[in-house]
Order: structure tokens, then C-alpha cells, then sequence
């Protein structure tokens, strides 16, 4: 148990999280595309894309929801040990982790206020799988169109009818992300 | 350049950097709004890029391949000392040409070579809000973003038009994103203005001062304010660039002698210097 809590944080932390933003942000700033993600090893149920985005943003300033399954003793302690983020109620939570269903209702998350709209909750969304196909995406930081597959396609239209307020969200999979951030039209 | 080991990678502790990256995340989920970040002193002075040199720590990898300019040169003061401020602390391999960098810090230009997906461009801004100058109240301009209330931007451009016959504006031309928030693009010449929108790169702003971080991602749509009578124009000095004869460049003027002699030459020095190479050649080339 001890061995858990203390494994799986990043060797070199300075650079592999510096590789590791570089990678949310391009899927931040392209929503839709799939990327690779390694670096850190979650206990289990975090997959290992959704362990490495918590090491990379996450530290004792963010608290952080532990939605279902992931609200669990091995996960609660590795992430006191590598990042020392604080577990809170998603009322209060910057970021959020867990499962599609776990995670809602969406409407208990900080989506921001008018006069600051950034002070919103970030949700790390851990799916079975990642392909590009299903809804059709469109906004800043696509070309044309993206397909992404997403959990579901009304709650991300409410949450783009919200803007410039709204939730941001990083679809982990595996050591696979993708990233859809609230100026996305989600058809 | 070997890495000085006594610094952390990138010069920032990573506390900072996670947090400034939290930032930029939020920034390219809004397009065009400022967030709020905590700047850390750094060290060179306010005013010479410590927004942009924060944004680039936290952005800068190993891998990565770093320029700099300053007013579109790689070799004048500011470029080169933050060049080697990275060199130094980050081990970054740097470059002066635009097509090999991944990540290019600047200060008030767009480079002439179309940027392309992978390249990061980072902004050193130093007023963010770009009603700043029409209302001093952080307080009051932060409500009027929130209410979209832009009409004192318009009359200001308007009251241009009524003293001058044009908008004499010509750089930090103030843009909208997306259709929502109105931006300071940086004190670039409005010539660059086209350049914002559609852009393959991500764009990134930095005012470490001013404490704000904000961002375009790439294909963002980008529009320059004006009027249906008096449109906007993306100007530059009408002459070919003295050393390179290049008619399509941003052009600074250059005062050769105490008779009054000038040439123009183009102020991106990596693309005078490209063409130049490839033998062009313009009327004041030695």
C-alpha cells in the first residue's frame, strides 16, 4: 500500500511535466485531436493520461473532486503525496476526475462568474475509449470540422450556450487524451 | 550553450509553472479574455518582456527550438539577452530562423514567414486591456468585457476619423475574437493585424506587469474593429525594402547620414536576410 502511494510520480519532473503541458495544451488548443500522454502511473482506477494531467496542473492551490469509482483510499493518498491538492465537494473543485456518470450533475461545477470567467472547474472525463468519429466539433482552434467521440452531445451544447462561462473538459483514455474547452460548437 | 545546472529547468519553480500553465489553459478555452495571473519578479526589469519570459518558461521543452525578436531582429538587446537567458537556464537549442523554431518569443511583431501548426508564439505585452486608456478603472473595464459593452472603443476610433479623415491608429489595433471579447493584440503594427486571425499557431499573450495571460488558438477568427464607411487597412511605409527590394514586408525607416538620408529595410531580419540569400537584391544593397 505504501509502495503505491509512493510510485508513479514523475522521474524528472521538470521536464516530463514541461512534455506533458505542452501535450494538453496543443489538445487544449486544438479540440478533437487525440494525443499520446505518459509520465506518471495513477493507482488504479486513474488511467495513466488522467494521472499525468493531475501531476502536471495539480498542486496544493487546486482542489480537486474525486468523482465515483476514483474517490477511492489508493487514489486519495497518491495524490496527497504528489501533489498535496486538497478533496473537495465539486462545488469547490478546480479540477474533477472520474467517469462520465460519476462526474455529474454537471451543474454542481463552477462554471465562472461575468467578470471571471476562468474561475471554472477543469473535468478530466476517463472514457473506455477515444476515436475520432461521432459528434462534430467546430470553433476556435478547428480548421474546418473534428469528430470526436463524445460521452454524450446535449450537455456540451448547453455548456457552449454558457459562454463565455462554462466548464472545460480533457477526455482521458488510457495514456490517450483529447480536450474540449467551452467555445466549442458540439453538434 | 550548456544548461547552468544551478537553475531549475526553465528558470521557474514549478509551482509557478503549474500555475501560470493553468492560465494558459484557461486562456485557450476563452480566446481574447485576460486572465489573471500571479507574475513573479524576474530578472530583467518590467517593460523588457518578463509577461512573454514567463509564458515561454512555462511553455519551453527540452525539445524545443527558441527565437526571439525584438520589433521583428534577432540581434538587437532585448532578443538576444532573453535568447540567452533561456540558453542559459532551459538548455534550449535557439535559432534565428522563423521555418526551424517551434517556439518564438517576440516583442511587437509578427514574423513575415506564415507561421505553421506546432509553433508557439508568444506575445510580450505591455497594457493588456484594451480600454485601458478610455477608463482607467480596472474595476469598470472588467465590467464592461463582462457586459460586452465596447462602444467607447468605437467612438475612439470614430473620434480618429473626425479629427484626422482616417484611423490614425496604428498599432495595438484593437481586434475582436471570435465575435465576444475585444483584445489588444500587443503593440503590433496593424500591418500584422490580418496575421491573428486563421493562424495555424497558437498564439500566446504575456504582460508580467499588468499580471494577465491571454490566448488564440489556432483558426480563431479574428476581426479588426472599424466602420462599413471607413475600413480597415492594414498599412506600411509604401517603398520596396532597401536591401532586399521585398514590397510585400513591414518596413522601418532608417536615418543613414545628417543630411537627411533614409532607406527602408524590412524589420523582420531573418526574412530580409532569407531573400537576400537567395540573391534579391534592393536599390540601397551594398
Amino acid at each position: 500500500m505504501q509502495a503505491e502511494r509512493l510510485a508513479g510520480g514523475f522521474s524528472e519532473p521538470a521536464t516530463q511535466s514541461s512534455h506533458a503541458f505542452r501535450i494538453v495544451m496543443e489538445a487544449m488548443a486544438r479540440p478533437g485531436t487525440i494525443r499520446p500522454i505518459a509520465g506518471a502511473r495513477a493507482p488504479a482506477p486513474l488511467s495513466v493520461a488522467a494521472g499525468t494531467v493531475l501531476l502536471t496542473l495539480c498542486d496544493g492551490d487546486t482542489p480537486v473532486h474525486l468523482a465515483g469509482e476514483a474517490d477511492c483510499e489508493a487514489v486519495r493518498a497518491w495524490l496527497a503525496f504528489h501533489t498535496g491538492a486538497p478533496v473537495v465537494g465539486p462545488s469547490q473543485a478546480m479540477f474533477a476526475v472520474g467517469s462520465w456518470q460519476a462526474l455529474g450533475p454537471l451543474s454542481a461545477y463552477a462554471t465562472g462568474t461575468p467578470d471571471y470567467p476562468d474561475r471554472s472547474a477543469t473535468l478530466i472525463v476517463e472514457c473506455p475509449d477515444l476515436h475520432p468519429a461521432g459528434a462534430t466539433l467546430t470553433g476556435p482552434g478547428i480548421r474546418d470540422q473534428a469528430a470526436l467521440s463524445l460521452p454524450e452531445t446535449r450537455a456540451f451544447q448547453e455548456n457552449r450556450a454558457l459562454f463565455p462561462l462554462g466548464l472545460d473538459f480533457i477526455f482521458t483514455s488510457g495514456d490517450r487524451l483529447a480536450a474540449l474547452p467551452r467555445s466549442t460548437e458540439v453538434r | 550553450m550548456t544548461r547552468t545546472s544551478e537553475y531549475n529547468f526553465a528558470y521557474l519553480d514549478e509551482q509557478t509553472k503549474r500555475m501560470i500553465r493553468r492560465a494558459i489553459l484557461k486562456g485557450l478555452a476563452i480566446p481574447g479574455y485576460q486572465v489573471p495571473f500571479a507574475s513573479r519578479e524576474m530578472p530583467m526589469p518590467y517593460g523588457w518582456g518578463t509577461g512573454g519570459v514567463q509564458v515561454s518558461a512555462a511553455v519551453l521543452t527540452p525539445d524545443d527550438r527558441f527565437k526571439v525578436i525584438d520589433q521583428g531582429a534577432d540581434d538587437t538587446t532585448n532578443a538576444v539577452s532573453i535568447r540567452s537567458f533561456f540558453e542559459h537556464t532551459a538548455g534550449v537549442a535557439t535559432t534565428t530562423a522563423t521555418a526551424e523554431a517551434t517556439v518564438i518569443q517576440t516583442r511587437h511583431r509578427i514574423p513575415e514567414l506564415p507561421l505553421r501548426e506546432g509553433q508557439v508564439l508568444v506575445y510580450q505585452v505591455p497594457i493588456p486591456e484594451p480600454l485601458r486608456f478610455l477608463e482607467p478603472r480596472e474595476s469598470e473595464t472588467r465590467k464592461m468585457h463582462s457586459l460586452e459593452e465596447y462602444g467607447l472603443m468605437h467612438v475612439k476610433l470614430y473620434e480618429d476619423i473626425s479629427r484626422h479623415g482616417h484611423i490614425a491608429t496604428s498599432y495595438a489595433y484593437p481586434v475582436k475574437v471570435e465575435g465576444r471579447y475585444v483584445m489588444d493584440p500587443s503593440p503590433i503594427p496593424k500591418f500584422d493585424n490580418p496575421k491573428l486571425g486563421d493562424c495555424p499557431a497558437v498564439q500566446l499573450f504575456g504582460a508580467g506587469r499588468e499580471q494577465r495571460i491571454y490566448a488564440l488558438p489556432p483558426y480563431t477568427q479574428v476581426v479588426s474593429l472599424d466602420f462599413e464607411d471607413h475600413p480597415f487597412e492594414a498599412s506600411k511605409a509604401d517603398h520596396p525594402c532597401g536591401l532586399c527590394g521585398s514590397d510585400s514586408s513591414y518596413l522601418d525607416e532608417v536615418i543613414i547620414d545628417d543630411a537627411g538620408g533614409r532607406m527602408f529595410v524590412c524589420s523582420d531580419t531573418d526574412y530580409c536576410d532569407a531573400r537576400q540569400a537567395q540573391g534579391h537584391r534592393g536599390k540601397d544593397a551594398a
